[in-house]
Parts: C-alpha cells; structure tokens; sequence
C-alpha cells in the first residue's frame, strides 16, 4: 500500500508534477509493486550482515591521472542551450549553496 | 536566565588531486569552463564511476591527523537530490560507514586547552558551479563537479563563538600541514556550516538548532555565531521559541537573516551505490599512509624550540603555514644557521611579500638562495648592507646570490692592507672628527666609518674598519 501523499512527496523529491487522475492511477500501481516488494520483509533477517553491493570485486581503486575522454563540444552536443561554453538553465530559485 | 550555547561545524574541505574522485577528468581551480568534464561528470546514462585511490588516500591522511579510527570495512551510498549543479541527481557520498570517525582537535582559549571531538569524516564529491543571470537564467560550471572533498562534521562540543574559530584554526593548520588541502576559504577549498543552539545553564536538551550560511572567512564564522547566541537569548527572555531554520550572514551589517525555515528533516533516500564494489582497508595501507604523514605543525614548533634555539614567538610565525616551515626546513638543510634563517624570513622576506603583496612561493627566493646569502654575511664574504642589495636581486629576478655577488664586484673589503692606507688618509682629512673625538664626541666615529664606507662602497668590513679606526683615534 502506498498513500496519495507518498506519491506526491515523491513527485516533489522527483521534480515531476502529475495530473490528479495521474496520481490515482499510481497510486494502485505503486501500490501493487510496494506490496509485492513488502513481501521480503517477513524474511527473518536476524544476525544477518547485510549485502551492500551483488558484484563480487572488491577494493577497485583507479589511480589518480588526470584525463580528458571526451572534448567540451561533445559533451555540449546533448545540452539544450548553451552560452559561452557554460550550460544554460531556467533560473535556480530557493537554494542556497551557490555563489 | 544564563544560557549554555552548544556549536556544531561541518567543513568541507577540497582534496588536493590530478583528478576528480569518481571520474578521471582532470582538477584544476580556474580553468575553462566546462572544459575538465567528461561522461560521468555530465551523468550520461551506462557510465559508471571508479574511486580515486590518491583521493582516498588524501582522506585517511586527515583522518589520522585529526587523531581519528579508520573504518576498516566501507562502501559508498547515494544521496540523491535534483539540482543543475550535479546532473546526476545524485552525489556519492559515505553515510553509513564514513572514512573515519572519533577523533579530536585540541583547542586553547583563554590558557584552557580543551579537546573537541570529530565526529566523523567521509569522502564526497564537490557538485559544479551555478552563475545566475537576470534575464531568467542560470549557467552551470561542471568543472567543479565530481571533484574530492572530506567532510568533517565535529560533535557538539563548542560553546563559544571564540571555541568555533580556534576550531577551524587548528583545523585549517593541521590538515594544510598534511599537504592534503590548500584549504583557502578564498578560492572556496574550505568551506564552512554551523549549527547553533541555546538553552538555559543546567538544562539536560539542547535547544532547536539553527543553521548558519554564507560564512566565508573564520572571522564572519565568530561574529555571525555571536550575533545568533544574542538574538536566540533575546527571543529566549521574552517569551519567544527558536525557530528550526536556516540563516544568512550579512557581512556588511554583522547579522544574520532568514533563509528559510526548515519544515522536517531533509529527504535524500541515502542507498548503497550499486556501482562500486565495497572497501576493505587495510591495516598495512593506514600504516603505510601514517608513516607518510608529513611532521605536523605542532612538531616542528616543538623541533624549532628545542632543537635549534628558535624563540617560541619566532617559531610560532614559522610554523603559521606549511608553505613557511617548508621553506625554513628547507633553508637550514643548506646549512645556513636557523635563528639567521628565521630573522631573513620574518624580516625581510615578510616586508618584501608584504610590499608585494604576494605569498612566499609567488616571490623568486629559493631556500637555497637565501641559505647561500646568509653564508656570505656569516662568512664575511659580504656585509649586512650589500646583503640587503643581494637579497633585493635573489627575491625579484632569482639570481644566485655567490656568481651575482663575485660578478658585481660585491665581496666585502677585510684586508687591513687595503683598508689601513684609506683610513689613514681620511683621518688626514677630518683633523676636525678627531677633535672632537678627544673632546669624547663619539659621533665623530659614525661619520669616519660613513666617510671610509662612502669611499669603499659599502664594501669595508666594518668589524675590520672600527678595529683599526679606533686603535689609530687613540694614537694620535
């Protein structure tokens, strides 16, 4: 079971904004996934480490060069718009990290 | 009502590599924009990240100059938020096995020493850098992106505005002496939040935390927490609550203002990144990082004090940054003598980088250089006056002080053959200068010395001159 309020909370933490017929219809479709997925909880887990990560390498480090794979026109090839090599967004409002 | 004031810091600090911690794309302050980027960096679908080892590295180094455990067994997790700044939606970071953890850095104020404890440490990445226009829009830099930072989160135990700064002090020095960071809160390689709270002596909770931006110096860190512990008192005292937000620090008027008001805990569903495998660290890898550690600031102090008669003053401004220990070591190496060594660099060396106003690796002084001059004065190759000709040369253009001082016709004049004969012709000349030195006007000395210094260029020894100066004075 999943709330219409977790959905919206998720569409906000998403960045998506949704139609209010939308929301329902996810609301049982999430939900059937959710409590499929709830099913692993009655698992007794107890005194069991748990698995961070399926992949069986361990301690993987690259070594520390520097090295450009790709040139700037490329990577600009997939951004919408451009100024001056810089990546052209709509205006960040209310966060407060920039300078 | 008294109030008990509890500070929370968490610092940021850039570590200092060829590349960034989960790309290879090279890192570097102030290059073109967008142009140190690549696949992982934009957050192209199908890339997938790889750990810096030297980054890493640079971690642990902190960690164990900040006197804290490593963790032995970790792996990186997800913190997941959407901003242009990080076109991967996410940032990867340590949550829940950070790097280290439990260490300490001791403080003084007021004669007291205190420890204040480091809660933990964890590996991130930087996210780019946003410029915003007025005509609707925002640029973003990417090239920040992706590059290594440690966070160092302390435990709560600063109860002044003043603990803070000596925090971040020892904080700064200990992790420059390291060589892991430049940590320059100009160029933004250190960067620092706070928390706040007050409550009344004797309570057993703290109160509601506010968190403070926008400090840029450790300066603005002091008053904009002092100015917080006055205005959360005053709300206190009339009746009022303390809001849980998050306040700015405007350095034009001291105080700090609303940002926002914090409505319940974040939320970046932190999960264990799927594309890196876990860390296993080893025992041998932190003995070997330890052993590597450079000597700590405190160390060389102490070494300064005791082992080469360094006044504690003295040593004290050496010891201030790396780069100035470094180049006193360094000089001592080339077997010049170290109070002479810290007289040059707290002296002329200072006034000069003053004047400038340039650092010390900016100028054109080589530990060698200086070392080498100092031994022509102790040598009595040249005299104090002409060093500070040679010095001028060696700090603007890098000259090697020997070859200058020999090609320029430099050397001092000691010979009491050469000098005897001027003397004596001089003394021939000033009757009236020795008058008067009978009649005990010892400032008749000066002004023979300065005739004789005049005649040789500032080239007689002046040891050798008042010698035979004074025995002829007398026999006359």
């Amino acid at each position: 079971m999943i709330s219409k309020d977790e959905i919206l909370h998720v569409a906000t933490l998403a960045n998506l904004k949704f139609q209010d017929d939308e929301v329902d219809s996810f609301v049982s479709q999430l939900g059937k996934i959710v409590g499929m997925e709830s099913q692993l909880s009655s698992v007794d887990t107890t005194g069991i480490e748990p698995t961070y990560n399926m992949g069986d390498t361990n301690s993987v480090f690259r070594e520390d060069k520097g090295i450009r794979t790709q040139t700037r026109e490329q990577l600009l090839e997939n951004v919408p718009e451009t100024d001056n090599n810089l990546i052209k967004v709509p205006t960040i409002v209310d966060k407060e990290d920039d300078e | 009502m008294n109030f008990e004031t509890t500070i929370g810091l968490e610092v940021h600090v850039e570590l200092k590599t060829k590349s960034k911690m989960y790309s290879p794309s090279p890192v570097a302050y102030g290059a073109e924009s967008n142009i140190n980027t690549n696949v992982i960096d934009f957050g192209f679908p199908g890339t997938l990240p790889t750990v810096n080892k030297n980054g890493y590295r640079l971690g642990v180094m902190v960690a164990l100059a900040l006197n804290a455990e490593i963790e032995k067994h970790t792996h990186f997790d997800r913190k997941n938020y959407f901003y242009p700044d990080n076109p991967k939606a996410y940032q990867i970071t340590q949550q829940d096995k950070p790097l280290g953890h439990d260490g300490y850095i001791e403080i003084e104020v007021d004669g007291k020493k205190k420890k204040i404890g480091v809660e933990e440490l964890h590996v991130e990445e930087d996210a780019g850098k946003n410029t915003h226009g007025n005509n609707g829009y925002s640029y973003v830099d990417l090239n920040r992106q992706g590059t290594p930072l440690i966070e160092i989160v302390s435990k709560p135990d600063m109860h002044s505005p003043e603990e803070a700064y000596q925090y971040l002090e020892n904080l700064r020095k200990i992790v420059q002496f390291t060589g892991a960071s430049d940590v320059k809160m100009e160029e933004g390689s250190m960067r620092v939040d706070t928390n706040i709270s007050i409550s009344p002596v004797g309570s057993d909770s703290y109160g509601t935390k506010v968190e403070l931006k926008n400090l840029n110096s450790f300066n603005h860190v002091r008053l904009g927490l002092a100015y917080e512990e006055k205005r959360q008192a005053a709300i206190l005292k009339s009746g009022g609550k303390i809001g849980q937000e998050t306040r700015r620090f405007d350095e034009k008027t001291g105080e700090t203002f609303l940002m926002r008001v914090k409505s319940g805990a974040d939320d970046y569903r932190y999960f264990p990144e799927p594309d890196l495998p876990k860390y296993d660290i080893s025992q041998e890898w932190i003995d070997e990082i330890k052993a590597s550690l450079p000597e700590s600031a405190k160390s060389r102090r102490t070494r300064y004090i005791n082992e080469l008669g360094i006044p504690e003053y003295d040593a004290n401004v050496l010891t201030d940054t790396k780069e100035m220990a470094d180049f006193f070591d360094e000089a001592v190496k080339y077997n010049a003598n170290p109070k002479l060594v810290s007289n040059w660099l707290m002296g002329e060396v200072n006034a000069y980088m003053n004047e400038k106003r340039i650092g010390l690796q900016e100028t054109k002084l080589t530990p060698e250089h200086l070392a080498k001059m100092i031994n022509l004065i102790s040598d009595g190759t040249i005299s104090s006056k002409i060093a500070k000709k040679v010095f001028q040369e060696t700090i603007s253009n890098g000259t090697e002080p020997e070859e200058w001082v020999k090609s320029k016709g430099l050397v001092q004049e000691s010979d009491p053959a050469v000098l005897k004969p001027m003397i004596l012709e001089i003394l021939d000349n000033n009757q009236q200068s020795i008058d008067d030195f009978k009649n005990g006007k010892d400032r008749a000395v000066g002004f023979l010395v300065g005739q004789i210094m005049k005649q040789t260029h500032g080239q007689a020894n002046p040891k050798v001159v008042n010698k035979i100066l004074m025995a002829e004075l007398k026999s006359r």
